[in-house]
């Protein structure tokens, strides 16, 4: 059953079309990936699933509500984790997430031990009595995941939650979203607009370039939609056999020759090797060179766009967000 | 509801407290306004002349003279609990200006969105937001007022708890009803700036066109008629009669039409503040 799904969803600011018939069905369950390249739409959607922004046209419904007609209902099924960092930095973590329980109204019976077992969780109950501001940027954005999980929400929004982390905090991020999804059965609804987030990171990803969606899949299916991997072969010697008997191989769909090197099309390029080589073997070839390339995402949005995912030109109050954003995160 | 109110205005009143240097400046505020102008404006002192080498008959006369018109001007022969009374309501005007700028912040460190998508009803910002603005301005209020005491502000023969109240109440009416006024004017701004600038705008009109400072009585006409609408000066006048309270007694019909004014004023703008809340607070 999808949990989240959106019909033509469509917001205009003014005359700038920001998110542009988007429909989307995001699974129980499932961390699902929302990535395109800054400026895309991607927080306009956000803000529109989770009630801060009212759609033009179209409609969305998030655990069975619609985020307008039921936007009290939305609210208390979800959360949200905003791109800024919000908890307060003059209060402590514990203080933090006690205002966030009384803001979902959980009674503070049930509030006290939920909060230590997300802070454990997200591996912060040493420092829930600490101010804020002595915590890493790592910690914050964590404690803002913990603040957000309070109220067991069905579906949690991520906006861009490893943004201005450094490549391990990222990384630890990464497992601890996992571990959110394994251990709370949550859904997940994250934006991106690092290629290698969405693709380690996610179940399913949806790719949004200048208000539209233009693909829609798990990574793996969207990587194969490009027609496969490429597999290199450089052999000893030339042999005017190779190319028919790679041909034979029901999933290599081209075989190129060019100077020593064969070149490979093949559909699961990870299967199809290990049969190449077997093939390889049996006729006594002997091989100098192998090599896999499998395409990336990145590769997809070209496929797409015709661009590769570039920053886009931000505008004054961006380029003030994030700088404020930086300093913040330096603590 | 009343629990969502409280949950962030507690969050207000204790971010409020956790800064030392905030509650420090508070303190030293009121002192350097009454220390300073409060004495630099020594309009007693102006007609106060050498009269040691009158007869003693001649300079008996003389100061009753002077003292007689200060106290048509003033109510009271000092200046300086003249304005001290004024002060007070001007404080709760200074105090009551940033609980719009607290709007922008919240706006602009996202924390805003975090109570948008919480299932809170949208009022409960505004009235948490007013109320931990009331309970500041009425805090300084405070501080100023023993400030003032401590520098040489002298009470009514007469005054009582009573009059404490009465002065207390003036002040949480104007208090709400500005804080309300300034929340309504920048829940939509976006920047520091504006509401800075807006604040600026305001508040040396309304400090100005109010009895604060300087009797109504003595204004021309245009400004007079401008200063009947301003709450200040009914907030002002009310303090005023409280901390002169004499054995003459005070005039409860005044006091009664400048409660109903003040009340008017809260009312309605507390009312404006709450329909603003509905589609002010969101998004665009």
């Amino acid at each position: 059953m999808a949990i989240i799904e959106t019909h033509d969803l469509t917001r205009r600011f003014g005359d700038l079309v920001a998110v542009d018939h988007v429909s989307l069905s995001v699974e129980e369950k499932e961390i699902f990936g929302f990535l395109g390249p800054n400026g895309a739409g991607k927080t306009t959607t956000i803000n529109m699933l989770t009630t801060l922004l009212r759609p033009n046209e179209g409609s969305a419904q998030v655990a069975g509500f619609d985020v307008v007609k039921e936007a009290n209902e939305v609210r208390s099924t979800i959360g949200l984790v905003p791109q800024e960092l919000t908890v307060d930095e003059d209060l402590t973590g514990m203080e933090n997430m006690l205002l966030q329980a009384r803001l979902y109204h959980v009674p503070m019976s049930k509030a006290k031990p939920r909060i230590t077992e997300v802070l454990e969780l997200l591996g912060l109950a040493n420092a829930a009595k600490r101010k804020v501001e002595t915590y890493s940027g790592g910690m914050r954005k964590r404690l803002e995941l913990a603040a957000g999980l309070i109220h067991y929400p069905k579906v949690l929004f991520l906006d861009e939650p490893t943004l201005g982390l450094d490549v391990q905090t990222r990384a630890a991020m990464w497992d601890y979203i996992r571990k959110l999804r394994d251990e709370q059965k949550i859904t997940i609804f994250l934006t991106t607009h690092y290629m290698e987030e969405a693709d380690t990171l996610s179940d399913r990803i949806a790719i949004i370039d200048h208000a539209k969606i233009i693909a829609q899949g798990t990574p793996y299916d969207l990587k194969e939609s490009l027609g496969g991997d490429i597999i290199e072969i450089t052999p000893f010697e030339k042999n005017k056999n190779i190319k028919e008997l790679l041909a034979s191989l029901p999933t290599v769909k081209e075989v190129k020759n060019k100077g020593d090197v064969y070149r490979l099309k093949v559909m699961h390029g990870e299967e199809t090797l290990p049969k190449i080589m077997e093939k390889i073997c049996q006729n006594n070839i002997k091989i100098r060179r192998v090599s896999l390339i499998e395409p990336t995402l990145d590769q997809v949005f070209l496929e797409f766009t015709g661009r590769t995912i570039r920053e886009m030109e931000s505008g004054r109050e961006d380029v003030w967000k994030m700088r404020r954003y930086l300093r913040r995160m330096r603590g | 509801m009343i629990d969502e109110v409280l949950a962030l205005a507690t969050r207000e009143i204790k971010k409020w407290f956790k800064n030392p240097f905030l509650l420090f400046m508070m303190i030293i505020q009121p002192i350097i306004w009454l220390g300073l102008f409060g004495k630099a404006l020594n309009l007693t002192g102006l007609v106060n002349v050498d009269t040691s080498e009158l007869p003693p008959d001649v300079t008996r006369q003389f100061s009753q003279l002077i003292n007689g018109a200060l106290n048509s001007l003033f109510g009271t022969e000092d200046y300086f609990t003249y304005m001290a009374a004024g002060m007070l309501s001007t404080i709760v005007l200074f105090t009551a200006m940033f609980s719009g700028m607290s709007v922008v912040w919240d706006r602009r460190f996202g924390f805003l969105n975090k109570l948008l998508v919480a299932p809170i009803r949208r009022e409960s910002i505004i009235l948490a937001k007013m109320s931990s603005s009331v309970m500041r301005a009425l805090f300084q209020a405070l501080l100023v007022f023993s400030v003032a005491f401590a520098f040489g502000l002298k009470l009514g023969n007469n005054f009582g708890p009573f009059d404490f109240v009465g002065m207390f109440s003036a002040l949480f009416l104007l208090s709400l009803g500005l804080s309300a006024m300034f929340l309504a004017i920048t829940i939509r701004i976006k920047s520091h700036e504006t509401v800075i600038a807006v604040a600026n705008l305001l508040n040396l009109p309304l400090i100005f066109t109010s009895s604060a400072l300087f009797p109504v009585q003595q204004m021309p006409n245009w400004l007079q008629a401008l200063a009947q609408y301003n709450p200040i000066t009914y907030a002002t006048d009310l303090v005023r009669t409280f901390v002169l309270h004499s054995r003459s007694g005070i005039d409860i019909a005044k006091i009664a039409n400048n409660f109903q004014f003040l009340i008017a004023f809260a009312a309605i703008f507390t009312l404006v503040g709450l329909v603003l809340a509905q589609r002010g607070l969101r998004k665009n």
